[in-house]
């Protein structure tokens, strides 16, 4: 299969670009014990790639300078399994996923914090890949990761690597007021195509031997988002990354959160060949499936072809389509118009098909 | 997409609907055999269009709802077992025995691990010599070949440590079974299309002949189902009982005979206890005697429990035409996806997970125009 190491020496799924000697240096626990080995680990492997004003003081605390308006934070964790896939890895989807996170709610992302929970045994190679991946999103985002911490658990603890971010913004105004602002007629889009990144992620952990492997859309929202403000200002009533339960689960939070029917056409839901003929064979849902750079946007009626023009304007969601309207509360929370155009209840995503995606 | 999108074509689909109201001088009552047809037939919202012209019966052919509780209950003693990994499709794992479902023996610990095929089962075996490592082998005719293949792939490798509880079942026994019973409601059956590609279909003769009733092999896709509801229809209406392949791009009348040929390498026929049903004779596959050495229940002996014979799930009634999933006092009440009564609320071809996901939790009443 495509990406695969030539020596698998872990129990962890690697999965890594990256080939790996049979005696490869790898993370000890003596790493995380706060000796020399330690301070080794932070100062030559993670503040070297990583290094910007606030994190080289390496002190306790960050100390950052006073920002204009009100703050938005957020925090997530990430146990994806494989740490490699198709279009990213743990590290971009860690950085790239709380990014996301702070722009999606009206936030221009600032700072970040990042926590790395590795388990012994994990190759320093391996972990030296992955800190390139999360400079390479820091900068590509602007965001400055500056305060972090380091912990070894014992082999069969964790599983090859886990990851903490917080992140911290700025929010901008206006800013978008939230689903329970939804109203009639309301319009609902999707940034680009949906699905892929769940189907990315179950094609390598499976070992679905699919070529070519479907990429992830692992990647930043911030300029799709700013675009969007640039161009429709208060219009846009809410914007939400589809991560974990994909579109669906987006539609049905916001159905809940409005009490109105989300009301979707199948017809017009971009999907790419390749995860369509997954989803398909596996009878699964795209609407279902997670995303990791891709959103729902509801915008005021009749702003839908602005939001449009703005999104396609940019390559990373050139494929956003308009997908379907606000409604009064009908049939369902959410209802889909599939083959013979009769509208029937979308259900909420039960359970994932398949654990450990982020 | 190809293959994909040319059967689901709007247009045509609905002038075959106009078609089939056209022809359609009363209702007429059809069972889909497969629950693979029966999800399609609601995802498409053709079961919704045909209402008052063509009733149809969503029949057993969902192997997990049908698979025993004593073999999941079976599969979940194993489970538990320190040495052994049991491996099922990820569609089993919500199916609640009478003791939980092998997902709640996982969470409880239990070493249980989902696989998109049965020669993943028999990789994992090779790579895993410390661990015995059992398939849960459940399906209908379609997917025993590909069960008897990773049999003869293990025992090519040499393998002690793979084996498997097999749970096949047959669809032909079922359906007679269901259209000797007093109180049999189906007037036409369109056979199941995977089934047939595999069996090819000229078994169906003598059923045609002896319960004349008219049998169409139908395929999945939107216009398939409706290419098959309408051939049954007219049939019907012009009192004549005949076996039709409306799936000719995939069937044929033999089947696939290299697979049938495998089949009958290591399985032999046995009477079966399918769930909701009871022993159905003929109803099931076994490995003969030459294979017993990969049959996990004469490799574990295990104490029999007796199953806890609580099954509050009325799955009889309606994989017999008698309920329809959202007339059950229990559908969208007790019996969830998240908390099923049952298997056909959990399977991705049961019929009432199929009328939860496409309709709703109120009364499918409510969906008329």
């Amino acid at each position: 299969m495509q990406n695969k190491g030539e020596i698998v020496s872990a129990a962890w799924q690697l999965n890594c670009p990256v080939s790996l000697p049979a005696n490869a240096d790898c993370v000890t626990l003596a790493h995380g014990e706060g000796g020399r080995l330690s301070r080794k680990l932070v100062q030559e492997r993670i503040v070297r790639v990583l290094k910007n004003e606030y994190l080289v003081a390496l002190n306790d605390a960050a100390q950052l300078p006073e920002i204009r308006g009100p703050v938005a934070l957020t925090t997530d964790s990430f146990v994806v399994s494989p740490l490699f896939f198709p279009g990213g890895d743990i590290g971009s989807l860690a950085v790239f996923g709380t990014v996301n996170d702070l722009a999606v709610s009206g936030a221009r992302p600032l700072w970040l914090t990042l926590s790395l929970i590795m388990e012994e045994g994990l190759p320093l190679v391996i972990l030296d890949r992955i800190l390139e991946s999360i400079a390479k999103a820091a900068e590509e985002t602007n965001i400055k990761i500056v305060a972090g911490d380091t912990k070894v658990v014992p082999r069969g603890a964790a599983d090859g690597l886990f990851i903490n971010t917080a992140g911290v913004g700025e929010l901008i105004t206006p800013i978008p007021p939230g689903p329970a602002s939804l109203q009639e007629n309301d319009e609902l889009i999707v940034s680009g195509p949906i699905g892929r990144h769940g189907i990315a992620v179950l094609a390598v952990r499976e070992e679905l031997g699919l070529e070519p492997v479907p990429l992830s859309d692992c990647g930043s929202l911030i300029r799709p988002v700013d675009r969007l403000r640039e161009e429709l200002g208060d219009q846009i009533r809410c914007l939400r990354d589809a991560t974990r339960g994909g579109v669906a689960a987006v539609l049905h939070e916001w159905a809940e959160a409005c009490e109105l029917t989300l009301s979707i056409d199948e017809r017009s839901l971009p999907v790419s060949p390749d995860v369509r003929g997954v989803c398909e064979l596996l009878g699964l849902d795209p609407l279902h499936v997670a995303n990791e750079g891709t959103m729902v946007v509801a915008v005021k009626q009749g702003a839908a072809d602005a939001a449009l023009k703005a999104l396609h304007s940019l390559s990373e969601t050139a494929g956003a389509r308009l997908i379907g309207t606000v409604t009064p509360r009908g049939i369902a929370p959410v209802t889909v118009r599939r083959t013979l155009g009769r509208e029937q209840p979308l259900d909420d995503p039960l359970g994932s098909p398949l654990p450990r995606i982020c | 997409m190809k293959y994909l999108d040319e059967y689901r074509n709007p247009r045509e689909a609905q002038l075959l609907l106009d078609e089939i109201r056209r022809v359609s001088s009363r209702c007429w009552t059809l069972m889909e055999v497969c629950g693979g047809q029966t999800h399609s037939l609601l995802r498409h919202g053709i079961a919704s269009e045909l209402e008052g012209t063509v009733e149809l019966i969503h029949g057993p052919g969902c192997p997990v709802c049908v698979t025993d509780q004593e073999a999941i209950d079976f599969a979940c003693q194993l489970a538990q077992r320190e040495e052994i990994v049991l491996t099922s499709f990820g569609d089993m794992l919500r199916v609640p025995g009478s003791r939980g479902s092998l997902l709640d023996a996982k969470t409880a610990g239990a070493h249980v691990r989902i696989v998109y095929s049965p020669l993943d089962a028999v990789e994992l075996a090779r790579k895993s010599p410390e661990k015995e490592v059992v398939f849960f082998a459940v399906g209908f005719e379609t997917t025993a070949p590909a069960t008897a293949l990773a049999v003869k792939q293990a025992a090519r490798d040499q393998l002690e440590n793979f084996s498997m509880i097999v749970s096949h079942v047959r669809v032909q026994p079922a359906m007679e079974s269901l259209v000797q019973a007093p109180d049999n409601r189906v007037q036409a059956f369109l056979a199941a299309g995977h089934v047939c590609t595999v069996m090819g279909y000229e078994s169906y003769e003598s059923f045609v002949e002896q319960y004349q009733l008219p049998v169409v092999v139908a395929g999945f896709e939107p216009l398939d189902l409706l290419e098959g509801i309408l051939a049954c229809v007219k049939q019907l209406e012009a009192n004549e009982a005949r076996l039709e392949n409306r799936y000719a791009r995939t069937v044929r009348s033999t089947g696939n005979r290299a697979a049938q040929d495998l089949v009958q390498e290591i399985y032999q026929i046995c009477d079966r206890a399918w769930r909701g049903f009871g022993k159905i004779a003929d109803g099931g596959l076994e490995l003969r005697p030459e294979w017993q050495r990969f049959d996990a229940r004469t490799i574990f002996a295990e104490p029999i429990l007796p199953v806890i014979n609580v099954d509050e799930c009325r799955s009889f009634e309606v994989m017999t035409g008698h309920l329809k999933p959202p007339d059950c006092p229990h559908f969208g009440k007790r019996c969830t996806p998240e908390s099923p009564l049952g298997a056909p609320m959990v399977s991705s071809e049961g019929a009432c997970a199929a009328y939860y996901r496409y309709h709703g939790t109120m009364s499918h009443r409510r969906y008329k125009n």
